[in-house]
């Protein structure tokens, strides 16, 4: 018993970056846009938060945890968006192709995070390894009370505010997607930018708003993972796959958030079983991490085999608009 | 009926390049009628409307709408005005309700009450006489419920003047006896409808009053009442007009394609070829006349191995040799046969050559698998493609510039030029001189003589009916997917083609859309 | 875009993006050259914002990192090399217009079909014939995981990005089971360098020089591809698939074959690199193995547009900065991480700068009755 509520608890702690960057990335697609930066952008949201809270912690003779969680949000959440408006100047305005984009800012991102990571100690004039322990327990903190209880409390309540955050907004922007105004000017011009524009619709604008929101999310999955999984400290390559993983769970969760949110959940679970499977070799338990791959392979052959169009890629997915195209 | 204009064009003129589209052209819709605009392809129908839906705007002439002169700009001026126009090609998101995509790019509250929406849309449905469920996707719809979403489309926003562009095109009878109901009762709730169509029974059925254009140029406007169907024919075709083709007497002609019930449907399942029969014969060319969209596509393409054939036979018989049936053969299989077919289709970049490749590149694709071992042969296709430049007169800065960096004309030329080459023994060519000049057509209906002489089963799909009966040996009529007759071009008149190809009656129970 | 001045009364001023006509070479290398140098400019900012170093002494630096000594030389060549092949392995298939992203798993097992063979078969076989078992079946290996997209692709349309995508992970995973597999000391989770005694199934020395082999091969392995896509009759056929579908069938090809051939060569050559970093260079297994590479290829066959010597050059810059920006992290003592961000940065003003090659912009007045055909 203990085990499984174990299991699941973890599960979902895994869960969370890959919800934040799935989210993100379905608003992205949803508006045409494949980012690929996506894993980039975890590290830029992630580090940036860090620093935030570093040099205030560092700066601050007694730092206050809201202040600490405050700037770290802020210095997230703008370093993200700005490597999102990288990517969509470089994409939409200078029509540069979206997967060279991508994969250039993974390749910077991952550098950014890992190089500020591994030397902003040195270049604070500190030693040793970078921690925020203030700051971090702020994203830490669990609903007192609640959190106790047996069972239901490790389950439903054993997290931080960010991991609510992550499910609150995967539920919004399903309900925006699908039951409002712009949500449905959004995938018009995702399925096709022509009519859309057509229909009087902005595209380059909802290109732009949909791409820096959904890196913003991403951001923040990152934020998650340095705050609240590793405790306010930097792991080097901490981030493992698990940007990649958020591009695989929008496959897996069809373009709707909600979806992500058990997907995000089924891929924690994969991500961690070959610890609970009793044993397992060392060189076993690396072939189970391949499941969650696997899985999102079998559902992207399974959807274009079946072909039902809702369940397909936005149209104009990877293809850049230009009007004068037509 | 008021009698006060809805819409007004004053010698509205339009020009593309050298092409005069618009000459000229006033006529008139009065409030509360519907209105055919009558005329054969290339007529200047869809421009001189799309120059009121806001897609172009016109060189020189003046549009006056309920009476006040206007400048229509875009397509949001044009619906700010109340015009509304159905194109032929619908601009609907397939993923989304028919609903969602009547409401896209309005105005409104954030949140999406699609109950109260849907309401919306049924009482408009409803007072129309349109059958639609405001929930079903675009995807599940057949052609004739997407029209109807169009048409709602317009409506909703609340379009007073109706312009619907061939709207019949794609319909089945019983679909079009729809339409017509609810576009009479759009009538009699006082919108002003324009219809612009070549099918001279619909004409007659449904407008009021009918104007005709002829290449460019207005001719008429007449009150329905008043005429008949001869009498439209008549002005829609003109006066025969001679051009000077050299024509020689078939040579020596034998049976070289033979088809047989040919039976074909198109991807949405409306039969595009129904119980085509047709002989072509070796040394002689054989026309093929139709209204746009009524199978010549699917029947050149059904030749040429690239259709999927639901029923029926294509014979090839080769001079002294083995009848072979092509109908269960691919494009790849007929060549691996060695049969010498060669085929210049509609969509020439599209489906003929390859836009990023040069002159030499896109000589070699009939060619390329020549010679054995693996490698390619550049040495003739450069020769030959040095050759069609020069024979075509092909303006180009070399024969290694890109073919999509050409104009219309010279790809023209240079696909024609490579399909040639290959000394066919049938040569299908879908509208030769489409988008070419006097000078550059003369010298394809010239090339087309010459593989008639040499003893070539042509076979030449077109649209100008004066060409097809000055060049031809023999014209076959299609009308909506059958073959309506096959007449001698040396003693048919126009006005006999124009009603074979707009009679579209005996086809009327075999046309039904199972989707 | 070209509505900057919208709604105003008599005239406004719009941009107007023109596709140039034609680009002269001269003036495209021109912008790609300003392009790389505005970057340089913007890493010097940021490198003396970190370090506060005079920027032209770390540049000194990075070039001294680069060619400094004949080793250092020698490992930049081979970085460059391994790039090379990787890109050009990665044309035939972007002719095609199928964005093969899996190159880096492509690598991936190419490099563990390698390594297995230099650890098994090791003791047992003549250097010669290990050299062709590790080539042969890490080209196998590669191919095999270019075969299942293209497969699908070909058969259902299933979207090849992310399925290629998903296909490095699978791939990084085995690695990381054969990691465990033959880790070498036991508990390290490290492969180790193998064979180090012996260098059995090491790529030989040349003339002395132990990278030679791979300038060698990555000269065949470009000249290979550029004869085939240029020469032959399915290279022929894969630039027709490439520009448009229709008309390969029209011509009689059979475009799901061509799609499954084309991205098997494709994902053998990724392959052979593997085999080239494995046997010739690393001598050891990982999951950084690929390094990045088969995403950095990416970006390097896409820019030089199916130029070889573009490619190459393309190629050697970006090593060059990295082997660089290595050199000036230690000497700094700063992680050496800072590559990826110098080469990030280029990479941007190199993939900003291809707009202006296409396109001019133009400011003009227009009046605004014209507006309406611009449509």
């Amino acid at each position: 018993m203990n085990v499984i509520v174990m299991f699941i608890q973890q599960a979902i702690v895994q869960a969370i970056t890959m919800l934040f960057g799935a989210t993100g990335e379905i608003i992205t697609e949803k508006s045409g846009n494949l980012n690929l930066g996506v894993p980039g952008i975890m590290y830029i949201g992630g580090i940036s938060g860090l620093m935030g809270a570093f040099f205030y912690e560092k700066g601050s003779p007694s730092p206050s945890v809201a202040v600490g969680v405050f700037v770290s949000l802020l210095c997230c959440l703008a370093a993200s968006a700005l490597a999102g408006l990288l990517f969509t100047f470089l994409t939409v305005t200078l029509r540069a192709n979206q997967n060279v984009v991508g994969l250039a800012l993974t390749t910077f991102g991952t550098g950014f995070g890992n190089f500020f990571g591994g030397s902003i100690s040195k270049l604070a004039g500190g030693v040793g390894q970078i921690t925020v322990k203030t700051t971090a327990s702020g994203f830490q903190a669990r609903i007192p009370g609640l959190s106790n209880i047996p069972v239901i409390g490790t389950v439903l309540f054993g997290y931080g505010f960010l991991s609510y955050t992550a499910i609150l907004l995967a539920i919004v922007c399903t309900y925006i997607l699908k039951r409002t105004r712009v949500g449905l000017q959004l995938t018009a011009v995702g399925e096709d930018p022509a009519t859309a524009d057509a229909a009087g619709i902005n595209v380059g604008r909802y290109k732009y708003a949909a791409t820096v929101l959904g890196s913003m999310m991403a951001g923040l999955g990152g934020l998650y993972f340095i705050m609240e999984y590793l405790g306010g400290t930097w792991g080097n390559n901490g981030f493992g796959d698990r940007g990649w993983l958020a591009v695989a769970l929008v496959i897996l969760a069809l373009w709707t958030p909600t979806h992500a949110i058990w997907g995000s959940i089924l891929f924690g679970a994969l991500y961690i079983l070959y610890i609970y499977i009793p044993g397992l070799s060392r060189a076993a338990q690396e072939l189970f991490r391949m499941a969650p791959y696997v899985v999102t392979i079998i559902v992207l052959v399974a959807t274009s085999k079946r072909n039902r169009p809702e369940d397909q890629p936005p149209k104009s997915l990877g293809l850049s608009y230009f009007r004068e195209d037509r | 009926m008021n009698e006060t204009a809805a819409i007004e064009l004053k010698n509205v003129s339009k020009r593309f390049g050298s092409i005069q589209a618009n000459d000229h052209v006033s006529l008139t819709l009065r409030k509360g009628e519907i209105l055919s605009i009558l005329g054969e392809n290339g007529s200047g129908k869809t421009t001189l409307m799309n120059m009121l839906s806001g897609i172009y705007f016109p060189d020189e002439g003046e549009i006056f709408v309920n009476g006040k002169e206007v400048t229509i700009r875009s397509p949001k001026d044009s619906h700010a005005l109340g015009i509304g126009m159905i194109h032929q090609h619908f601009k609907l998101i397939p993923i989304l309700t028919a609903a969602q995509n009547i409401i896209l790019g309005l105005p409104g509250p954030q949140r999406l009450d699609m109950k109260k929406i849907d309401a919306n849309i049924n009482a408009l449905t409803k007072k129309y006489g349109f059958e639609m469920d405001p929930e079903q996707r675009i995807y599940d719809m057949s052609v004739s419920q997407k029209q109807t979403v169009e048409i709602v489309k317009v409506l909703y926003r609340g379009a007073d003047i109706l312009i619907l562009d061939e709207p019949t095109a794609v319909l089945t009878p019983q679909e079009t006896e729809r339409l017509f109901d609810v576009l009479r009762n759009m009538k009699s709730a006082g919108k002003s409808i324009i219809i612009i169509t070549h099918k001279l029974n619909e004409v007659m059925e449904i407008s009021d009053r009918v104007a005709v254009l002829r290449k460019g140029k207005y001719i008429a406007t007449v009150d329905t009442k008043d005429t008949d169907e001869m009498k439209l024919t008549e002005m829609m075709v003109g006066e025969k007009i001679s051009l000077d083709i050299d024509r020689i007497p078939p040579v020596d002609p034998e049976k070289r394609i033979d088809v047989q019930h040919l039976t074909v449907r198109n991807h949405e399942g409306v039969y595009a070829l129904q119980d085509v029969s047709f002989t072509a014969n070796s040394g002689e060319i054989l026309g093929v006349a139709g209204i746009s969209g009524s199978g010549q596509k699917e029947l050149l393409e059904s030749i040429a191995g690239l259709q999927r054939i639901e029923s029926g036979k294509i014979y090839y018989t080769p001079k002294d040799g083995k009848t072979v049936a092509l109908d269960t053969m691919r494009a790849r299989q007929i060549y691996a046969l060695n049969i010498h077919l060669s085929f210049v289709p509609e969509d020439r970049l599209g489906m003929g050559l390859v836009g990023t490749m040069d002159i030499t590149d896109n000589m070699m694709l009939r060619s390329y698998k020549n010679g054995n071992g693996p490698l390619t042969d550049r040495k003739a296709p450069r020769e030959l493609a040095e050759r069609v430049v020069d024979k075509l007169e092909v303006n180009t800065p070399g024969i290694t510039t890109p073919i999509r960096n050409l104009s219309g004309g010279n790809v023209q030329k240079v696909l024609v030029g490579r399909e040639i080459a290959s000394s066919p023994a049938v040569l299908m060519m879908a509208y030769p001189v489409r988008g070419l000049d006097i000078n550059s057509s003369f010298l394809i209906y010239h090339l087309l003589g010459e593989q008639k002489k040499r003893g070539c089963c042509v076979i030449c799909v077109g649209e100008d009916l004066d060409v097809l009966l000055q060049l031809c040996d023999r014209i076959l009529v299609l009308s909506e997917g059958t073959v309506a007759g096959v007449v001698d071009a040396r003693t048919t008149t126009k006005e006999t083609l124009g009603a074979m190809m707009t009679s579209g009656k005996h086809v009327q129970e075999g046309r039904k859309a199972d989707v | 875009m070209s509505e900057a001045g919208e709604k105003q009364q008599k005239t406004k001023t719009t941009i107007h993006l023109i596709r140039r006509a034609k680009v002269t070479r001269l003036y495209a290398w021109l912008i790609r050259l300003a392009a790389a140098f505005l970057g340089l400019l913007v890493c010097g900012i940021v490198i003396y914002g970190i370090t506060g170093e005079n920027p032209i002494d770390v540049f000194g630096g990075i070039f001294l990192g680069t060619f400094g000594s004949s080793r250092r030389l020698w490992v930049t060549v081979r970085e460059t090399v391994t790039l090379l092949v990787i890109a050009v392995g990665l044309i035939p298939a972007f002719k095609m217009r199928f964005w093969n992203l899996g190159a880096e798993g492509q690598i991936l097992v190419g490099g563990a079909v390698t390594a297995a063979v230099m650890i098994y078969l090791g003791p047992l076989l003549q250097d010669w014939l290990l050299w062709i078992l590790a080539f042969v079946g890490a080209m196998i290996a590669g191919a095999v995981w270019g075969f299942i997209p293209a497969y699908f692709k070909a058969k259902f349309g299933t979207n090849e990005s992310l399925f290629t995508l998903m296909m490095n992970y699978v791939a990084m995973q085995i690695v990381t089971f054969c990691v465990v597999l033959w880790e070498n000391p036991k508990g390290s989770n490290h492969v180790g360098v193998i064979n180090q005694g012996t260098k059995e199934g090491w790529l030989p020395s040349i003339l002395g020089q132990e990278y030679l082999i791979d300038v060698i091969l990555a000269a065949a392995v470009t000249a290979f591809v550029f004869w085939y896509l240029g020469r032959t009759k399915q290279g022929y056929e894969l630039s027709v698939v490439g520009g448009s579908t229709n008309t390969a069938r029209y011509a009689g090809i059979s475009v799901g074959r061509v799609i499954v051939r084309t991205v098997v060569i494709s994902g053998a050559i990724c392959g052979l690199a593997g085999c080239m970093i494995v046997a010739g260079a690393s001598h050891t297994i990982s999951t950084s193995t690929g390094g990045g590479r088969g995403f950095t290829a990416i970006i390097v066959a896409w820019m030089s547009q199916f130029n070889p010597w573009a490619m190459a050059l393309v190629s050697g810059f970006l090593c060059f900065m990295q082997q660089g920006s290595v050199q000036i992290a230690s000497s700094y003592g700063l992680n050496e991480n800072a590559s990826d961000i110098i080469t990030g940065i280029l990479l941007f003003f190199l993939i900003g700068c291809e707009f202006f090659v296409r396109y001019r912009l133009e400011v003009t007045k227009v009046p605004i009755e014209e507006e309406g055909e611009n449509r």
